[in-house]
């Protein structure tokens, strides 16, 4: 075993006089799913921004398989294998589904094999191949988000980040997401899954941190997905 | 006023006027295109873009002088317009990338007027002739019309040169980053799309826009001073927000309908009041943005957001 793949050491970040996240420390080892849940205002998604160098860090240090990419520009980092699947999902509605696609191939340092990677998206989501040809914006929020992962994915990332990617979701659209996810495991990609639905992804993840006011309050188990009043004490702590 | 709607009337169905003002929004196309180009990726309203072409056509009027063949002076043009911008997106576009538009704005009014003034200590306010063009400006004669070799070259250079920036745009990856920075940069750049990149990718099209433009200004109006294409920039500007500054489209359209509106008002005013033109033409735009302040060519075309 080598040392972790992400590596998020005493990360402080700060909007204005604000502290969004403080002194926040936890890893990733490769081929993990790790989940960070809290409740609204936790600093889950400035978390997941910092990493992709998409807001200031004060202070700490951000490491990916064991080299700092603190202070790096955005497009290094994603070049560097990680990707983020953003809140919102950040489609481009005004682009085609198949363009969309294209941009995630963006990140990928070759250039050969970007054909396997649109296929292998296609697979995994196979009404993106459906409505490859029509504008992303004309997609239903459900398919908007497999959109945006197979986005993600087309880049061929080390460690995929994914911001709340059931919010707004039908159950049944949210299924087919967790579905998706347990298949992006299977095919070895590390993935940290910041998400609103704590029970799901506790019992999903091989670990979860919760998250509070900035701070790390808490390291749950998939065992811990049931023990509903240590999970309610924390969100309201 | 009867005289000149009847006049304008009158430039409408003449074939003669028609060619021309085509002729003329060509080319302000082309200008509204690198104005929308870099507008797209940096949301910064390029008020230098005159300043660029009028540096092109001082090239080519020393060319002139030189008597270098007009090959050379070409090169030269492009070599000087290329070389300023990169020398703009290095030290003033790049530093300045994450700042207002408002500071971006004032920094190209600077940089314009800075340009001026040198044209001005270098070439004096008389300015100086490009002759080795002037060929170009004599008319060929096509039945009954007289039309300048000029009109013909501008818009058929023109036509080319918006087909393959569609080209550009629709079908190469650098294309495909550029629509998308220019929709949403932050995204892009999460997604991998190298800003630097894109923003001297605009910057060096725009480039070379202004440096083609420059040669069809110069054929046409070949004695170059400090102020020349300044206020065909202006104008262009006033196209591009008119048809929409939002898109490269609806700008490129809007650049194109100022220009051709502006060459049917100038053959319909009579030769001692073309002064009025410029009034007359802003009038009018301030006519179309109190109807359509989104831009003519949007959709909608109500309520403009506020940035």
């Amino acid at each position: 075993m080598t040392g972790p793949l992400l590596e998020v050491e005493a990360l402080e970040v700060r909007y204005g006089a604000v502290s969004a996240v403080r002194h926040l420390s936890f890893d990733v080892g490769e081929g993990e799913i790790v989940g960070l849940i809290g409740p609204n205002g936790a600093g889950k998604t400035t978390t997941l921004l910092a990493i992709m160098g998409g807001v200031p860090v004060a202070s700490g240090d951000l490491r990916l398989a064991g080299r700092s990419i603190r202070g790096r520009a955005p497009e290094e980092i994603a070049r560097q294998g990680v990707a983020l699947v953003p809140e919102g999902r950040r489609i481009y509605g005004e682009l085609t589904v198949e363009e969309n696609l294209r941009l995630g191939l963006a990140a990928r340092p070759e250039r050969s094999g970007a054909a396997a990677e649109l296929e292998a998206a296609f697979e995994l989501f196979p009404v993106v191949r459906e409505f490859r040809r029509r504008p992303a914006g004309a997609l239903s929020g459900g398919q908007q988000q497999q959109l945006a992962i197979a986005r993600a994915l087309v880049a061929r990332p080390r460690v995929l980040l994914l911001d709340e990617p059931s919010l707004g979701l039908a159950p049944r659209i949210v299924d087919v997401v967790f579905d998706a996810l347990a298949e992006i495991r299977r095919r070895g990609v590390t993935v940290l899954l910041v998400e609103q639905r704590a029970q799901r992804t506790i019992g999903f993840a091989d670990r979860t941190y919760l998250m509070a006011n900035g701070e790390l309050r808490l390291v749950l188990e998939p065992d811990d997905a049931e023990d509903t009043d240590r999970l309610v004490a924390a969100y309201l702590s | 006023m009867t005289t000149l709607v009847a006049s304008f009337a009158r430039d409408v169905v003449d074939l003669q006027v028609q060619i021309d003002a085509i002729g003329l929004g060509a080319i302000y196309a082309l200008m509204a295109v690198g104005i929308g180009l870099v507008f797209g990726v940096l949301r910064l309203v390029n008020f230098a873009y005159g300043q660029l072409i009028m540096a092109g056509a001082f090239a080519l009027a020393l060319a002139s002088e030189w008597d270098w063949p007009v090959w050379a002076g070409i090169v030269l043009c492009f070599a000087v317009v290329l070389a300023l911008s990169v020398a703009l997106e290095w030290l003033v576009f790049r530093p300045l990338r994450l700042q207002s538009p408002a500071v971006m704005l004032v920094a190209t009014f600077a940089v314009a007027f800075l340009l001026q003034s040198i044209a001005l200590l270098w070439f004096g306010p008389l300015g100086k002739p490009a002759a080795s063009l002037v060929t170009l400006n004599r008319p060929v004669t096509v039945g009954s019309l007289e039309i300048r070799k000029v009109t013909i070259v501008a818009i058929v250079v023109a036509a080319i040169c918006l087909v393959a920036l569609v080209l550009l745009l629709e079908r190469t990856s650098i294309g495909l980053h550029m629509r998308a920075a220019s929709m949403d940069f932050t995204t892009a750049r999460l997604l991998g799309v190298r800003a630097n990149r894109v923003i001297a990718s605009a910057v060096l099209i725009s480039g070379v826009l202004a440096a083609i433009v420059a040669v069809m200004l110069t054929i046409q109006f070949p004695l170059v001073t400090p102020g020349f294409a300044l206020q065909d920039t202006i104008v262009v500007l006033a196209g591009v927000v008119v048809g929409g500054m939002n898109r490269l489209f609806s700008a490129t359209l809007g650049g194109f309908a100022i220009g051709y509106v502006s060459g049917l008002l100038g053959g319909a005013l009579p030769t001692d009041q073309s002064q009025y033109l410029p009034s007359l033409l802003f009038g009018l735009v301030i006519l179309v943005l109190l109807v359509r302040p989104a831009g003519v060519f949007t959709r909608g075309g109500g309520m403009v957001e506020r940035v």
